[in-house]
């Protein structure tokens, strides 16, 4: 079986500081993949370097492509990277603020992909739109409200159907739990675990919420100073974590 | 009238119009390209046709004969100033007969009477980036250009829809230009959007603020954007003209009382007082 994404040496660095440094890992289909680590310890840096945001100064992302199969794609030229980042790619940000317009309806919102990859028909694009709302919960009749106008919670499906709306087959996420309350996460990662499993999804979630990756991701890899520590499945780390970082992580979680 | 001998031809000097003919000589090749270009100041306000007086000025040679519209009118501030301006500073024939000119300078509109071969059309431009109310940073726009990613301005045009029922973009309305640059053709009214494509003449743009220079050369195919089932529609008032009784023409609403008395006119006044002179009158005429 081929990988969907295979990621082979990354390594970014910020002038002498290490932003992340050799990492390697493959992704299968409907695999979620969670990235652990405390702030500052390269996580976003890598996302990003997957995603196509940063550009990584060594190594490869290579990516199984509808077309024509696994393409590097670092060394690939801008207008098919951001073809990819706007049809079988999906990026959550942590702040939906950064991940919608906000000047524009939740409709036009969750249209924009449509119309970036050539829709051309009003009624499907609004169509799908209302679709895509109900799916993640959102009151149809929202659809021509601002983003400005709705919860932290409501703005982070919007932010979802906003990128699923094209059915990319990865996702990478940053934090997308981050700044909300627990019972909004709560139902937005059963929300998002509905999404992956019925749609068949692989996604790679950046978080520093161990509950989170526990949730929805299968396997786990745990990062320090840009540099992946341990890697394994989720429950084999968090129930026996061997790296004395990986330790200090599991034991810091507040028990209730 | 003769030129003042303290300027040089139409104001500008040489180096400069030499600036400005290669940014227009690179826009004409590359139709519907924003061309940056070192914008000069001008003796007259930013907002006021500083583009488009430049373009102009680079253009203009003393065999001539200019005529400058403002939202179609001769006689309006902004058209008599800058009529003046050429008179004083190039000492070119001037004219408002849309057929008899070489060089047109328009604010807003396109003459209804139709152009030629020969004849150039210059446009006054305040913001020549159709994407800038939706993606305010000029990177990340012009990469936009560079890679022919438009679905954005179709979410303007969904906007316009969802809100209002229908497209209520009515001036400024987005046109591809042979099937690749999306320009904006300033606040022309979306009913002179048809007279851009397949024009005889020459169309420069010119944005004197934002120092761009874009171009159609004659003959270009120009599509406004539209959605498959909400197609374009050039759209007017529904009335004929009150003074030439036109029904074909672009109209303006005047107000001519306080008891709610209004009538319809012509933008265009030199369409409409050729007509008159050729003895058609409409309802409100004297």
């Amino acid at each position: 079986m081929t990988p969907l994404l295979s990621v082979q040496g990354i390594t970014k660095r910020y002038g002498a500081h290490i932003g992340c440094a050799d990492v390697s890992f493959d992704l299968y289909p409907g695999e979620v993949m969670g990235i652990v680590g405390e702030s500052g310890s390269g996580k976003s840096t890598l996302l990003n370097c997957m995603a196509g945001h940063l550009r990584p100064d060594a190594g490869a992302v290579v990516f199984d492509t509808r077309a024509e199969g696994p393409r590097d794609t670092v060394t690939m030229s801008e207008p098919e990277r951001r073809m990819l980042g706007r049809t079988d790619w999906a990026f959550v940000h942590q702040h939906a603020r950064d991940g919608l317009r906000m000047g524009v309806s939740a409709g036009g919102n969750v249209g924009e992909r449509l119309m970036a990859v050539g829709a051309r028909h009003y009624g499907d694009i609004r169509g799908k739109a209302v679709d895509w709302l109900e799916r993640v919960e959102i009151d149809a009749a929202r659809v021509d409200d601002r983003p400005t106008t709705f919860s932290g919670g409501m703005q982070q499906r919007l932010q979802i159907a906003r990128n699923l709306v094209t059915g990319p087959r990865l996702v990478f996420m940053d934090e997308p739990t981050g700044g909300l309350d627990v019972s909004v996460q709560a139902r937005l990662l059963d929300l998002l675990r509905g999404l992956v499993r019925d749609m068949g999804l692989s996604a790679i979630i950046v978080t520093h919420d161990l509950a989170v990756v526990r949730l929805l991701a299968d396997r786990l890899m745990v990062m320090k100073n840009g540099r992946v520590v341990e890697q394994g499945l989720t429950d084999q780390v968090l129930d026996d974590p061997q790296h004395g970082y990986t330790q200090l992580l599991v034991s810091s979680v507040l028990q209730v | 009238m003769t030129q003042s001998p303290e300027y040089n031809f139409a104001y500008l000097d040489e180096q400069t119009k030499r600036m400005i003919r290669r940014a227009i000589l690179k826009g004409l090749a590359i139709p519907g390209y924003q061309v940056p270009f070192a914008s000069r100041e001008m003796p007259m306000p930013y907002g006021w046709g500083t583009g488009g007086v430049q373009v102009s000025a680079a253009v203009l040679t003393p065999d001539d004969r200019f005529k400058v519209i403002d939202q179609g009118a001769d006689d309006t501030t902004n058209a008599v100033s800058i009529r003046s301006f050429f008179e004083r500073t190039a000492g070119v024939a001037t004219t408002t007969k849309t057929q008899d000119a070489t060089v047109i300078q328009t604010r807003h509109r396109i003459p209804e009477a139709p152009l030629g071969e020969g004849q150039i059309l210059v446009y006054q431009v305040p913001i020549p980036e159709p994407l800038r109310f939706l993606e305010p940073r000029e990177s990340e726009t012009r990469k936009m250009h560079s890679l022919e990613e438009y679905g954005l301005m179709h979410v303007k045009l969904y906007e316009d829809i969802s809100r209002h029922g229908h497209i209520a973009t009515s001036y400024a309305y987005p046109v591809k230009v042979e099937g690749r640059y999306v320009m904006d053709p300033s606040p022309i009214p979306k009913f002179d959007n048809p007279k851009l494509g397949d024009c005889p003449a020459i169309q420069l743009f010119g944005a004197g603020r934002e120092q761009r220079i874009y171009a159609l050369p004659p003959y270009t195919q120009v599509v406004s954007l539209d959605f498959e089932d909400h197609p374009f529609e050039a759209s007017k008032a529904d009335h004929p003209c009150g003074l030439c009784g036109a029904e074909d023409s672009y109209l303006d609403e005047v107000i001519t009382d306080d008891q709610g008395g209004r009538m319809f006119v012509c933008s265009d006044t030199d369409y409409c007082e050729a007509r008159q002179a050729a003895g058609h009158r409409g309802k409100d005429a004297a």
